[in-house]
């Protein structure tokens, strides 16, 4: 590869990024049109893309984001605004920006064939086609900051304090004096405005109420929190502002200027770190805050460095100032990227490296406790401690959000919908729950298939829904989050539901199922997964063909997942995938029978119980285990896996297993705790052995079989009592 | 009785406040005042008896006082205490209600 070549390659990578910035962004404009940080992001990306192409000569690209750059950059400026019809211009623009680049770069830079051009023209057309201009409303300059009896007060080397007491203040064993006279330790008042405003005349002046308010000059050497300070027990009682001295602000502005742009701080956390503003200042602007966006006045929403300003407890500078600092931070932050790009195989021989490492440690471990090494013991300690760090994090560095991948199908949804004419709304949540880069590169066909059958299958016609009495619009739900050990990512709509008499007749038609059959409802739904079957009378080109939901299926259980449907007719379909977290390495907990260890992992273990008939007994004959009255199935591993009855009654373990909805107890005869796994996979030869999921090597070099719980709990249930099966046997006429 | 009437003539009242003002004697020296504030064109309150102010207190003079400017009653202090002098002052409240202050040789402090 050439050096050009290489440059070319980050060239496109770089773009790529920057487009699907940018559908993100056009996409989140939709919902919230004046966000004028999206907008910004917009700008950037276009701009980029432009100075980019410009310096491999791409004209093409150049001429053709100059114009969407300028079109942005009228929006940023206010000049013109944006709405439904702009966004899907510019969202057009985006796939032909990316058309654009992949013609120079696949054809050398060479001229535009016709329909390219002919396509650039007609978007720069629509983009710098008619619009009214419009302007924003000039913000209104800040009033200027005066005492409330009218009379300037500001003193340039002074703290403002305003003390406004509540009625209930002399009540509530306040006296105002003191607070006055324990400040003068801390500095000198220069001046002091005792003023009673609120206080009425005659007889509805109760003396035993507070109606003073004062407000000081004050000077003093001291910081805003231990002036604070002084008034700390009259904060219930007494509404308190302590404006710092204009001297101050200067000071504050350097602090600011000097504060790290490494991380992205809120304001009010950024002016409470230069000793600005106190925590409780922030508090009370806050809950100021929250109380104005509960009311139905529009106006009284107003960001937090307003309010700060509006209640007297910061100059304006000091606000302006912070607010650049943090724009400028997380414009610094955006700029430095962050992310480093890794080689994917890098990445995995580091993991495969920890795992030995994880291994090795424990073979140490193993070593320092068999000699009895009691001063080494503590350095293993530590290092184990070390090691199931660089685990964690090793393993996190292939953890991804799932959120890019969700808001991929943002555009789907959008596109889809159009092309249906259907108004489907697509909601997304959990978008930060985490997990492995591999999992989720190869749950992205699967999702994207199920969403298109919600879609298309799922959401009725807006006429069908209005019929039904559902509102026109429908939607789809993409949700993830974590459940014991694993993720879980459900897509859910509101459409019309699964019909079972469609999917039953079809099955029988297509010979999947005889027509004596007798199913239930969830055997029914799962029909839909076998190959060859749709309820759909005409395929159209999204789904409808009757592949798909096996390949689904097949996918999802090959990330060693599992996929279910739930349905209900006329109100939707929930499908719900649950994905093991990471394929790598979990933390295990090892059990032993006979000779043989196995490890169960430790996120679906619910319980040790030790085997005593007070608190769990086994019955043989009906193939069940009390547990504290509870009933649950059991499956003895030496005898599932060795297949040969012990004799000798040892004392016996139960694990209470988890999984799901289902529960069960493994019996064992030995409990060796928790134990750091890593996972091996079995190969090809054993993959079709049931029960198990891989194995691992323990410290002393043995191995370890990791059980397939979930598929362990299901031979259990399946394990007919004794007494079932002589029931079964006893013929059927003696029944009757 | 803590407030006592020493010269009374024509609508022109001479009063002496003999006790502490403060949050536990509001209440009563609230109502004796503007009973006197009714019938009253000048008042005048000696303060020399008062030994303790606290801002209750405070807020009853200056309730006297925005009572009397709103019916043009005239209204002085004099012979203010010690206790009177140093809250007035830490309050920068002397010109507030401009009486002139004399101050005692005997006092320990200001």
């Amino acid at each position: 590869m050439t050096d050009l070549d290489a440059t070319l390659s980050i060239f496109s990578q770089e773009a790529e990024q920057l487009l699907a910035d940018m559908e993100d962004a056009l996409l989140s404009l939709e919902a919230n049109a004046d966000d004028s940080e999206t907008i910004n992001t917009l700008f950037r990306a276009m701009h980029t893309i432009k100075g980019s192409s410009g310096l491999f000569g791409f004209n093409a690209v150049v001429a053709f984001s100059h114009e969407a750059e300028s079109v942005l950059d009228k929006v940023r400026n206010g000049e013109r605004c944006i709405d439904a019809e702009l966004i899907s211009v510019l969202l057009e623009s985006k796939d032909h920006t990316a058309k654009l680049i992949e013609h120079c770069l696949e054809n050398n830079n060479a001229p535009l064939p016709d329909q390219l051009a002919d396509v650039s023209e007609q978007l720069i057309r629509k983009l710098t086609g008619n619009h009214t201009s419009t302007h924003l409303p000039s913000t209104t300059p800040p009033s200027i900051l005066e005492s409330e009896g009218g009379e300037a007060i500001a003193f340039d080397d002074n703290w403002l304090i305003s003390l406004e007491f509540q009625q209930d203040a002399f009540r509530n064993g306040m006296d105002p004096l003191s607070f006055i006279r324990y400040l003068k330790t801390l500095g000198e008042i220069k001046r002091i405005l005792t003023i009673a405003p609120t206080m009425p005349s005659g007889n509805d002046m109760d003396p035993e109420s507070c109606y003073l308010h004062f407000k000081i000059a004050f000077q003093s050497d001291a910081s805003k929190q231990a002036i604070e300070a002084v008034f700390e027990f009259a904060a219930d009682d007494c509404e308190i502002k302590i404006l710092p001295p204009n001297s101050k602000v200067d000071d504050y502005l350097k602090l600011l200027a000097a504060q790290d742009e490494t991380q992205l701080r809120r304001l009010g956390d950024m002016l409470v770190m230069i000793g600005a503003l106190t925590e409780n200042d922030v508090r009370y602007a806050l809950m100021s805050q929250q109380s104005a966006q509960n009311s139905p006045d529009q106006a009284a929403n107003k960001p937090l460095g307003e309010i700060l300003v509006e209640q007297q407890l910061i100059q304006q500078p000091v606000v302006e100032q912070a607010l650049l600092k943090q724009e400028q931070t997380k414009q610094k932050i955006a700029s430095e990227a962050n992310y480093i790009r890794v080689d994917a195989g890098k990445l995995g021989q580091l993991i495969n490296l920890v795992g030995e490492l994880v291994i090795s440690s424990a073979a140490m471990n193993l070593i320092v406790e068999r000699h009895g090494l009691n001063d080494a013991g503590e350095v293993a300690a530590s290092m184990n401690a070390l090691v199931s760090s660089i685990r964690d994090t090793a393993l996190e560095l292939r953890m991804v959000q799932i959120g890019e991948t969700f808001s991929r199908f943002r555009r789907v949804v959008r596109d889809v919908s159009k092309e249906l004419s259907k108004d489907i709304e697509l909601y997304i949540s959990g978008g930060e729950t985490e997990l492995d880069k591999t999992v989720v590169e190869r749950i992205n066909d699967p999702l994207m298939h199920l969403i298109r059958n919600s879609l298309d299958h799922g959401i009725e016609t807006p006429e069908q829904r209005v019929a039904a009495g559902k509102p026109a619009q429908g939607s789809v739900h993409l949700n993830a989050f974590h459940h014991s050990g694993h993720i879980v990512i459900q897509i859910a709509d509101d459409g019309a539901g699964l019909n079972s008499e469609k999917i039953v007749a079809k099955a029988i038609a297509n010979g999947l199922i005889s027509a004596d059959q007798n199913l239930s409802q969830q055997e029914i739904y799962n029909l839909i997964f076998a190959a060859g079957l749709s309820t759909k009378e005409q395929a159209t080109n999204l789904s409808g063909r009757g592949v798909g939901m096996d390949v689904v299926k097949k996918n999802i259980e090959a990330l060693r997942g599992s996929v279910s449907i739930d349905s209900e007719a006329g109100l939707g379909t929930t499908i719900s995938i649950e994905l093991p977290l990471t394929l790598a390495i979990i933390d295990g907990f090892m059990v032993g029978c006979d000779q043989d260890r196995y490890i169960i992992p430790l996120s679906m273990v619910d319980e040790c119980v030790e085997m005593n008939p007070s608190e769990c007994e086994i019955d043989e004959a009906e193939h069940y285990i009390n547990l504290r009255g509870q009933v649950l199935p059991y499956l003895r591993l030496g005898e599932y896996f060795s297949k040969h009855k012990k004799a000798d009654k040892k004392r016996e373990s139960i694990v209470v297993v988890k999984c799901g909805q289902n529960k069960a107890g493994f019996v064992v005869d030995e409990l060796h705790g928790e134990h750091q796994t890593v996972i091996k996979p079995l190969g090809k030869v054993f993959e079709n052995l049931k029960g198990i999921t891989g194995a691992t090597v323990l410290g002393d070099g043995n191995v370890a079989l990791i059980l397939d719980v979930q598929g362990l709990i299901q031979a259990a249930i399946k394990i007919p009592s004794h007494s079932h099966r002589a029931l079964n046997s006893i013929p059927q006429r003696l029944l009757q | 009785m803590a407030i006592d009437v020493i010269k009374k003539q024509k609508g022109a009242i001479q009063l002496a406040i003999r006790d502490e003002m403060t949050i536990y004697t509001v209440l009563e020296q609230k109502q004796q005042l503007t009973e006197y504030l009714k019938s009253a064109r000048q008042i005048q309150v000696d303060l020399a008896g008062v030994t303790e102010i606290d801002s209750a207190g405070l807020q009853l003079l200056m309730f006297i006082k925005q009572e009397s400017t709103r019916q043009s009653t005239q209204f002085t202090l004099v012979r203010h205490s010690e206790a009177v002098v140093e809250v007035l002052e830490l309050l920068d409240l002397v010109t507030h209600f401009g009486d002139p202050i004399v101050i005692s040789a005997d006092w320990t402090s200001s």
